[in-house]
Formats: structure tokens, sequence, C-alpha cells
């Protein structure tokens, strides 16, 4: 109790702590939303890749002073481009069309920030995220991002439903697939901007596949897994900075923690899918079973 | 009776081979095609290619348009085996995206697509099951919800990918039921179809193929010994020497 009081009166003293308390929060939700329609795409990899691709853009965002916003979804998208070329263009497969590109782009990204030491970019901040250097400018660009991100999902949810569910009959009655996928790329290239100083590139992934996944484990309905995905998001932003409060850890690294724990409880204890309910469903089925 | 759809010399290759060949047919309104050949032979490459999901050479044309103007009017059923069953969406969430192509892309449903929902979910008798999970669902009744799904589209052309595969009697018998409905409408439905013995009862026509168009027309004029063997390429065991009660298997 002491431990939960002490971060409280942390929060209402530093304004840092405010601040990214709130760039947690809001990645958790936007995260939570687009990782829904990514795991059900079967997207996971994407997910990696694309978030992974926008390492080169920070880097020349940062060199041309301009805010890593925009080079970092120029790359995304780019690399979403040439994903998608070179897998309709050869006999090279989606998964490792994505393999090659993303590492590409990523490895461009290490060799232009290990060529321009000294220029201020600090790499472990880019990958692993600091938030608690999320800037006032950080969280209103979060929070644009979060409103776009949200109002884009909200105006397609039903091109985007029917073309996750059956893409096949999304393109004959004439929703443009393509077009939805680029989308969701576009998407996605901004989720990681956003992400950018709370978790970092490399660890994004965890906040748009497990929240969802978690989420995934508890319902049936779309609309309850993007509400639920969302509030693991926050569950997880929340409790992973406490801990990185409490024991002065990376805060990126604890807030996934904490979604993976959210995780590994549906995983075993969800009502209907849970490993361990399905197993005493068993055995009471079979007691029952056996009795008559 | 008009031309509903218009193929000529059709081609699909995948990289250098080739899944269908120069096949050229034309489909008037209000008749049952079932669309049968052996495994390989290009049925559902066929009917994408119609659908505008392959690259061809050819010409195509349905209800005498391109078929990107009349998307609409064309209505779609999967092979069940497309379908990811684990999708965290009801029964009656997958009758609504029928309706898509009447609902402008930014609106939410109105009443009236409800109603037409819950009409064609009592249509196939599945109106109880509105709020399953798809998943929770039997094969037959999941394919009787992708056919709720097509009629809650009002369209005039109907696809149809092996929708007999795996599925009970009871929804067989409900599904042949609204598609003979759908035909007394003056509506076109293709069938993609391989179990050769309901062939005669189920079609008004067929379309033989194997890569190549083997045979178009009316099924007691194709439905023969000759013709399907030749569709078959000999891969098939004729009974009984009667072509009233022939029964044919694939080996």
């Amino acid at each position: 109790m002491t431990n939960i009081s002490f971060f409280i009166d942390q929060v209402m003293r530093y304004s840092y702590l405010q601040q990214a308390l709130f760039a947690a929060i809001l990645v958790g939700i936007i995260c939570g939303v687009i990782g829904c329609f990514i795991i059900l795409r079967g997207m996971a990899l994407m997910g990696d890749a694309i978030s992974h691709a926008v390492l080169p853009g920070v880097v020349v965002s940062y060199m041309i002073g301009v805010n890593f916003f925009f080079g970092a979804v120029l790359t995304g998208v780019l690399t979403a481009l040439a994903i998608g070329y070179v897998s309709q263009n050869s006999r090279i497969k989606d998964d490792s069309a994505i393999g090659i590109l993303f590492t590409a782009a990523f490895a461009l990204g290490i060799v232009m920030i290990t060529g321009l030491r000294g220029t201020g970019v600090d790499l472990w901040h880019i990958l692993f995220g600091n938030v608690l250097a999320v800037s006032r400018v950080d969280l209103w660009i979060t929070a644009g991002i979060g409103f776009f991100v949200i109002l884009l999902i909200i105006i397609f949810y039903r091109p985007l439903l029917i073309s996750t569910f059956d893409p096949i009959m999304a393109k004959a009655t004439g929703i443009p697939v393509h077009l939805i996928h680029y989308l969701l790329m576009l998407l996605l290239s901004l989720v990681t901007v956003a992400s950018l100083k709370s978790v970092g590139i490399v660890l994004v992934v965890a906040m748009l596949i497990t929240p969802g996944a978690t989420a995934y484990l508890l319902t049936d309905r779309l609309p309850v897994m993007l509400s639920l995905s969302a509030l693991f998001g926050v569950i997880s932003a929340v409790v992973g900075i406490y801990f990185s409060v409490l024991y002065d850890v990376a805060s990126g690294a604890s807030i996934v923690l904490a979604a993976s724990v959210l995780f590994g409880l549906a995983f075993f204890f969800a009502p209907k899918q849970g490993v361990i309910t399905k197993k005493f469903r068993q055995r009471k089925y079979r007691h029952i079973k056996s009795a008559s | 009776m008009s031309d509903v759809i218009e193929v000529s010399q059709l081609s699909v290759y995948y990289e250098d081979n080739e899944a269908i060949k120069d096949i050229s047919f034309k489909a008037k309104e209000g008749q049952l095609i079932g669309v049968v050949g052996p495994n390989g032979a290009g049925k559902s490459t066929l009917m994408k290619a119609i659908l505008g999901l392959e690259k061809y050479k050819g010409t195509i044309s349905v209800l005498g348009k391109k078929v990107k103007e009349v998307r609409k009017q064309i209505s779609y059923v999967p092979q069940r085996s497309q379908i990811d069953w684990d999708f965290p969406v009801l029964v009656q969430d997958v009758v609504m995206m029928g309706r898509a192509t009447h609902i402008a892309w930014y609106k939410r449903p109105s009443s009236i697509d409800k109603e037409v929902v819950t009409a064609c979910l009592k249509k196939v008798g599945m109106l109880n099951f509105a709020k399953r999970q798809i998943g929770e669902l039997s094969g037959g009744q999941q394919q009787r919800v992708f056919i709720a799904r097509a009629l809650a589209q009002e369209a005039n052309v109907f696809f149809l990918d092996e929708p007999f595969v795996g599925i009970d009697v009871t929804s067989e018998e409900i599904i042949i039921g609204l598609l003979r409905e759908l035909k007394a409408e003056n509506k076109t439905i293709f069938v993609v179809h391989h179990d050769l013995s309901k062939v005669q009862d189920y079609f008004d026509q067929l379309l033989l193929i194997n890569k190549e168009l083997i045979q178009f027309g009316s099924v007691d004029q194709v439905y023969t010994p000759e013709i399907l063997q030749k569709t078959y390429k000999g891969g098939l065991a004729l009974f009984g020497s009667n072509e009233e009660q022939m029964v044919v298997t694939p080996q």
C-alpha cells in the first residue's frame, strides 16, 4: 500500500512522470486497437517489420532536424510497399519478403546511427524507449496520432472487418482490399512513432500483439475484443510505469512484462479458452458422465 | 433471355503453367449452372477470373458490363476451408457483411438492413443461432450462414465455391431449395461442384471443364458417358448401361 501511495505521490509531484504515464496509456490504447486487426489478419510478423523499419526514417529526421514523425512514416510505408512488391513479383513468399526487407531497413538505420556518432541520437533510447523523456510536444504528437488512428478505424470499421474476415468476398464485392492493407500499414507506422518514446522500436510489437491476443482469448465479438485489448494495453502501461518508477528499471520492458503476465493469466484461466479451465471442465464432464 | 455472363477466349496462367485455357461460353439468366470437372481442372480459377480476382487473358462481361462496374450485383460464397472459424464474429455479423454493398461505407446499418438480415437468417433456418460465434456451428450450419449472407446482398448473379462439401443432408436440402428459389426469381447461379451423383438433380446446365472447356449445355445434353469420360480423362467408373440410371464415381 505504501508503495502505491509513494507512486501516486511521485506522479503528482513530477510533471515528467505525468507525461510519461499519459503517453504510455495512449500507446496502450492505440496499440491495443490496431493490434487486434494485426492478429486477426495473421500479420504479427508484419507488425514487427514495420515497427523496425521506421528506424532509418527516425535517424534521417534527427539529422535534418525535422520531427521524426515524418521520416518514420515514410520509411515504414515504403518498406510495406517494398514487401508487397517483392512477394507479388517473385516466387519469394510473404514472410520471407518481410524478413528480408525489414532487417535491411533496420540494419540501414543502425549503420546510419553508428556512422553518425556524436549527433545526439541515442540508439538505446530509440530501440528500447525512454518514457521518462517524453516531452510535452511528444505527448501532443502521441495524442494526435491516437485520435487519427482511432478515427480512421471507426470510419473504416466495416471494410476493415470484411476484408479481414473474408478477403476474397471483400474483393468480389468491390471493397478496395489492397488500399485497406496499405492504410493499415500506414497506421502501423504511425503507432510505432507514437510508441517510440514509451516502449521503443524493438518492443512495440509486444504492445501490438499481446493485449490483443489476451482479449482474443476472452471474447467472441470484435467490438468487445477491441475494447478489452485497449483496456489491457492501459493496464499494462500503468502497471509497467509503476514498477519502473518503484524499482528504477527500464519502463518499456516493464510495460511489456505486465502485458505478458496478463496474457499468461488469460491463457491459463480464461473462462472458455483457458488451458486449465478447459481441463477442469473436461474432468467435470467426465464425472457427470461416469455418474450417469 | 439475355446473356448474363459472356466469356470469350479466357486463359489464366500461374507463373508459366496454364490453369485454364481458351474458355468461351455464354450463360443466360435464370439458370442454375454446375461447374464440374476433376480436381485441379481450374473450376475455382474460372470462377475467380470471372469475378476479376485473377489476372487473365481474354474478355469477360457480366450483365453486359465489365465486372468492375457490376460488383454490387455479384454475390460470392467462398469455400469453407478459406474461412478462419475462430474469428470473433457472430452469425448475425457475418450476414450483415452481405449488406455492405447497400450501406454507404461511412454509415451504420439501418433498420431495413437489420430486417433483411433477420429475414435471410430465417430463410436458412438459422435465426435461433444469430448470436452464436460462427465457429460454434456445424459445417452445414456455417454454410447456411454464408448462404444467408449471399441472400442479404440481394444480388443478381451468385457464385458458390463447393457449397455442398462436408455438410449434412438437411443443410444441403435447405441450400438447394433456396438456390432453386433464386432461379425462379430469374437470378443466375454458378456452383462449383465435384460430387457427380447429384448433378442431374441439382442443375439446369453444366459447364464441364478440365483446363479447357469440354462442354457447356443443358444437363440432359451434356451428362453423357462420353462427355464425362472426356472431362475426367478416363478417371471415372461408370455403372449401368442405361443413361437414365447411370451411376458415376471418380476413381
